[in-house]
């Protein structure tokens, strides 16, 4: 399990090839990247704040808590904070497993408790003033589900 | 003393990240009420429940939640990671 927060930038290409490596003999990796989208141009940066010591708690418990409904041999939390651009990678998840339908169904458990479980706020900057994201209803109806 | 974090808006809105406050409120939602009749950015802040969630010793609550031996509040709205 390797769950990180962090400010700078990171490569996915090498965070997948590095996870598949570990993996090997999983039989199945999934992963997920989420980019900051820019959906009419307008966006000139994103900030994106979190709760020091309550993220870090918040991550680890999610990824252990798809360890303990799925048979993962490895799960990947790798969330960014504070500025960045249209484009920027955001986070990321990736998950190993013998069969790919625990690997994907562990990796949107992931995704939808990283959106409403864990002390993240976007704030949108663009030429005609900032704006907090706010929350989707769909996003909490989503963990329903699990 | 009791350390109460905001986050995002909340912060904005209440116009500092942190503070430390001296109460005998038993529970957060008690708390809430003392911190209201302070000032207009602490009523401002707290008018609608709905929109705030809050994580009492960094752990996610509800407003019910009893303040005896806690350490740290936070206030901030819904979660909007991923």
């Amino acid at each position: 399990m390797d769950v990180r927060l962090q400010s700078q930038p990171f490569d996915y290409g090498l965070e997948c090839a590095a996870f598949a490596a570990r993996a090997a003999g999983a039989g199945a990796v999934v992963s997920f990247l989420g980019l900051v989208r820019d959906d009419d141009g307008r966006l000139s940066r994103m900030e994106i704040e979190h709760y020091p010591g309550m993220t870090e708690k918040a991550l680890a418990a999610i990824a252990y808590e798809a360890a303990r409904r799925w048979p993962l041999s490895d799960t990947l939390i790798l969330h960014r904070f504070g500025p960045l651009a249209p484009g920027d990678a955001i986070m990321m998840v990736a998950t190993a497993s013998r069969h790919r339908a625990a690997a994907f169904q562990a990796a949107e458990f992931l995704m939808d408790y990283l959106k409403s479980r864990a002390p993240f706020w976007k704030k949108e900057f663009a030429a005609d003033g900032a704006e907090w994201v706010a929350a989707k209803d769909e996003d909490e109806a989503a963990l329903g589900r699990w | 003393m009791i350390d109460v974090l905001y986050f995002a808006w909340v912060r904005e809105r209440i116009g500092l990240p942190k503070e430390q406050v001296e109460t005998s409120a038993a529970t957060v939602a008690d708390l809430i009420e003392e911190l209201k009749a302070r000032e207009d950015r602490y009523a401002a802040a707290f008018a609608d429940l709905r929109a705030l969630r809050v994580a009492v010793d960094q752990v996610l609550a509800d407003f019910d939640a009893p303040l005896q031996g806690v350490r740290e509040i936070a206030f901030f709205p819904p979660m909007t990671g991923g």
